[in-house]
């Protein structure tokens, strides 16, 4: 009986809620793909919201004010670079609040600035020892808890032994802003400082040097490998098991794990040819290995996009194959095989795996002055900023971040107007 | 000093070349018809000296440290006998510090005897090289001036050094492939001495820890990976819960229902998610996605792990969104316009197509994409480094915390790495087994993604 019915329905006009089942079928279907879309749309929203909303705050950094009576008592012209300059700016604080004394007091109030304001002052003292007597204005960071206290990030309602400031230490830094001497400047030191224990002082020059140097070597290293070994496979390899070989091997370099080129230069760069640790140069040629089927790929997909015709022109007129190679296609080629070395140097630049496995994660004060120094990367830079325990390194490792998105998103905007503006259709 | 022989060696290449072009034009200014131009006489000469001397120099830059080193070694022979590899190596790190001019408390004189014979060694070494690349250079130079003549076939040479130097680079590839190979093979080997087989693969105790002197109480090390590879197919298993799904119906929209405009917003924004670092991704299920999970949870009035393994996984999973997606648009792309026709044209509608027609038919293009994403998932260090926990455990259980293999590797790793020490050599035998792992997998989606692609073709 019920095969009738359903046979009746469909001749009966009410066929019209089969149709509609298939169409409900279509938009339930439609809907599902743009939740899907929707939900990873969603997913980079709030990730690159979360960066900014905690990263942007460290862009700016609280300093304090201080008039400093650089007193000839405790910092001699001849005892420089020595002195007690901790000494000099205690006592200029101190003369905001004459009311502290004691030890542990005083010591609490010198915690307001930052552990390298007593070094900026010995910079500047050492640059012009005729400042030895007079008064200085001196601008130095606030340490990280009235940092954090300024951004608002340690909350006032908090009870105070859960607070990193006792209300006694935030009676002394409100009376300091009240006294017009506390300022949010932008935070230069985020990209002229190297690396520092204290948040307020650390910064990302060495870690922008680090990249630039294991970019430079790597690209130095994997672009022409790359372009080599592409135009080889390309324009002049025979069909034969070697360049099968090698075809195959590309491609499965291509999916290697990174943590594996990290194990191979461990061992070969290091533990082999002892080569020095935590060095760009070894980061460069790690990265190198990982860049250049990148390149192969994207040069082969450029040297394969330029027509027969160019070559069989050039060969009709006489040009060796090589001539046509080096002065024909290969020119018409560079766009889109520089496009695809830019993308693979943003990977590189991103890459922070294999260098955490040859110690480019160390801690390191100062910026390299050579790819065969000690340092870090801007990936392993925020890997050391997530994994320490202070506050002030939060919104720094957000920042950080940030600013290599900022690099990663010019690299990406380079190549895409190189392919625009240069690259032709045939 | 190396810069200099650097310098020396492209002063003297391009001298070369200039002489080479310049006595090529006076044999052509004096009448006689060349069989190349004169700029390949200049690059013949420019390359033959270039090449072979750059090789001699990294051949003397690799091996100068290893022959400085046994030199200094047999000069003090006499106190490093009965020490262990390792306080060689300390005292011979030590004396390089000396000669570096950081001096920490008092040496031995025999020290500060070797630092100087160090410096010295290396310093003669360096003036040895640079007499090497300019006595050699300046040979070649003058060998390739003897070579112009009006029928000297300079562009064939030129052109096979060329295709020389070109095979060198595509061979690299391989030598790579066998770098990783061997390295990895060498170490694990070394690890199987001193821990069985047996007991590595199939072993269900995972504790690296081992004692680091000779007096000090610590468990035993245990090596089984059984609980790092099932943690690796926990954290794979939920990321590919989120990302298959996802990327799919992405795919599926983007391929057939979505707009021309809507495609043409939606496919770069993609490449965005597929372009972010994974120290980034690994920064934010720290930052956002693990405490959200764990307020969600501890709102239900559930325990869960701090490091808990649904965040990693899922975090990992949208990194792998981009990447499935990408994939099942190609795959569906690549099926024929007359099997869309043809559904089309039976009355079948927009989704019928797509769900029995397309997507069946694009199945293997899909399935060897979803192959790459897992052995990616098994690769990815960085998100399971931050969010993932360390210790190793038997469970499959999303909500506690488990280590994967790549988490290992890097803990083992990180610090002060000895090579004969049971933790570091552990590390490599992970590492193998990781790249026999996503080689095997790799090869299997390669071939089902081409198999696949000629099929229609």
């Amino acid at each position: 009986m019920t095969d009738l019915t359903a046979r009746d329905t469909l001749f009966s006009g009410a066929g019209s809620s089969r149709a509609k089942r298939r169409n409900r079928k279509q938009v339930i279907l439609q809907g599902l793909g743009l939740a899907a879309i929707s939900f990873a749309a969603l997913m980079l929203f709030i990730l690159i919201a979360s960066l900014i909303v905690t990263g942007h705050k460290a862009f700016v950094q609280t300093h304090v004010t201080i008039e400093v009576h650089v007193d000839p008592e405790a910092i001699p012209v001849e005892g420089l670079p020595r002195g007690g300059f901790r000494d000099v700016l205690l006592a200029s604080l101190q003369k905001q609040f004459p009311e502290v004394s004691g030890r542990s007091e005083l010591r609490s109030l010198q915690n307001i600035l930052s552990n390298g304001a007593q070094f900026q002052l010995r910079d500047m003292i050492e640059a012009n020892p005729a400042l030895i007597g007079r008064t200085v204005t001196l601008k130095v960071p606030v340490s990280d808890p009235f940092d954090q206290l300024a951004k608002g990030l340690v909350k006032r309602e908090t009870p105070e032994a859960q607070r990193r400031v006792n209300d006694r230490e935030i009676a002394w830094f409100d009376a300091l802003d009240a006294a017009g001497m506390i300022s949010k400047p932008i935070n230069w030191g985020l990209i002229t400082n190297a690396d520092s224990r204290f948040p307020e002082l650390a910064g990302l020059k060495g870690a922008l040097v680090g990249s630039f140097w294991a970019l430079l070597v790597c690209f130095l290293i994997s672009f022409p490998l790359g372009i080599g070994a592409a135009i080889y496979l390309e324009e002049f390899a025979p069909k034969n098991r070697l360049s099968d070989l090698i075809e195959v091997n590309i491609n499965n370099l291509a999916a290697v794990p990174s943590v594996v080129f990290g194990l191979l230069a461990l061992a070969v760069f290091i533990g082999w040819f002892g080569m020095p640790r935590s060095a760009p140069i070894v980061g460069g040629m790690t990265l190198a290995l990982m860049t250049m089927p990148t390149i192969i790929i994207a040069t082969r997909a450029a040297l394969k996009a330029v027509p027969p015709s160019i070559r069989e022109a050039a060969l009709g007129v006489g040009a060796s194959r090589h001539q046509v190679v080096f002065g024909h296609v290969l020119p018409l080629a560079m766009p889109g095989i520089l496009t695809g070395t830019i993308i693979g140097l943003a990977q590189a630049l991103g890459e922070t795996a294999p260098l955490l496995l040859i110690g480019m994660n160390a801690f390191i004060t100062s910026a390299p002055s050579s790819p065969f120094d000690s340092a870090t990367a801007l990936p392993t830079q925020i890997f050391i900023w997530a994994d320490s325990p202070e506050r002030g390194f939060v919104s720094r490792t957000s920042a950080a971040i940030l600013v290599l998105l900022t690099f990663l998103v010019t690299m990406n905007a380079i190549a895409i107007y190189l392919r625009s503006r240069f690259e032709r259709k045939w | 000093m190396t810069s200099a022989a650097f310098l020396c060696l492209f002063a003297l290449a391009i001298l070369g070349y200039v002489w080479n072009r310049q006595a090529a034009t006076a044999i052509r200014a004096g009448g006689a018809r060349l069989h190349s131009l004169e700029g390949f006489h200049g690059f013949y000469a420019l390359l033959t000296v270039l090449v072979p001397v750059l090789l001699v120099m990294l051949l003397w830059l690799v091996l100068q440290g290893q022959v400085v080193d046994s030199l200094l070694r047999s000069g003090i022979a006499g106190h490093l006998e009965g020490r262990s590899a390792g306080e060689v190596q300390l005292i011979l790190a030590e004396i390089k510090s000396i000669s570096r001019g950081m001096v920490f408390g008092t040496p031995e004189p025999w020290k500060i005897d070797a630092a100087e014979r160090y410096l010295a060694l290396t310093a003669r070494a360096q003036t040895l090289l640079l007499v090497v690349v300019v006595v050699l250079s300046l040979v070649l130079v003058v060998l390739g001036r003897s070579k112009v003549s009006a029928e000297f076939r300079a562009r064939h040479g030129v052109e096979r050094i060329v295709s020389g130097l070109m095979i060198a680079c595509s061979v690299v590839a391989i030598v790579v492939t066998l770098g990783i190979v061997a390295s990895l093979l060498f170490e694990t080997l070394r690890f199987f001495e001193r821990v069985p087989v047996t007991e590595f693969l199939f072993g269900t105790n995972w504790e690296p820890q081992i004692p680091l002197r000779e007096d000090q109480v610590a468990a035993e090390g245990a090596f089984g990976w059984i609980p790092v590879m099932l943690g690796t197919l926990v954290i794979t298993v939920i990321a590919l819960v989120v990302a298959v799904p996802v990327g799919l119906m992405t795919a599926i929209y983007l391929n057939e229902f979505a707009p021309r405009k809507f495609r043409a917003v939606a496919k770069p924004f993609l490449e965005i998610l597929a372009g972010v670092p994974t120290v980034v991704y690994g920064f934010f299920a720290i930052l956002v996605v693990a405490p959200a999970m764990r307020a969600f949870a501890a709102s239900l009035g559930v325990d869960v792990s701090p490091n808990i393994a649904l965040a990693a996984g899922s975090v990992m999973g949208i990194m792998l969104i981009p990447f499935i997606s990408s994939f099942a648009d190609d795959a569906l792309s690549a099926v024929p316009q007359s099997l869309r026709d043809g559904a089309l044209g039976l009355g079948a509608t927009r989704a019928e197509m797509m769900l029995d027609v397309l997507f069946p038919a694009a199945i293997p293009g899909i399935v060897g994409g979803v192959l790459l994403a897992v052995s990616r998932a098994i690769g990815e260090t960085m998100i399971v480094v931050m969010a993932a926990g360390l210790i190793a455990k038997m469970t499959i259980n999303p909500l506690d915390s488990v280590t994967t293999v790549t988490v290992q590797i890097v803990t083992l790793l990180i610090g002060d790495t000895s090579f004969d020490n049971p933790k570091t050599l552990a590390a490599f035998a992970l590492g193998m087994m990781l790249f026999v792992l996503t080689l095997m997998i790799n090869v299997l989606a390669l071939r089902i993604v081409r198999k696949y692609r000629e099929a229609y073709d």
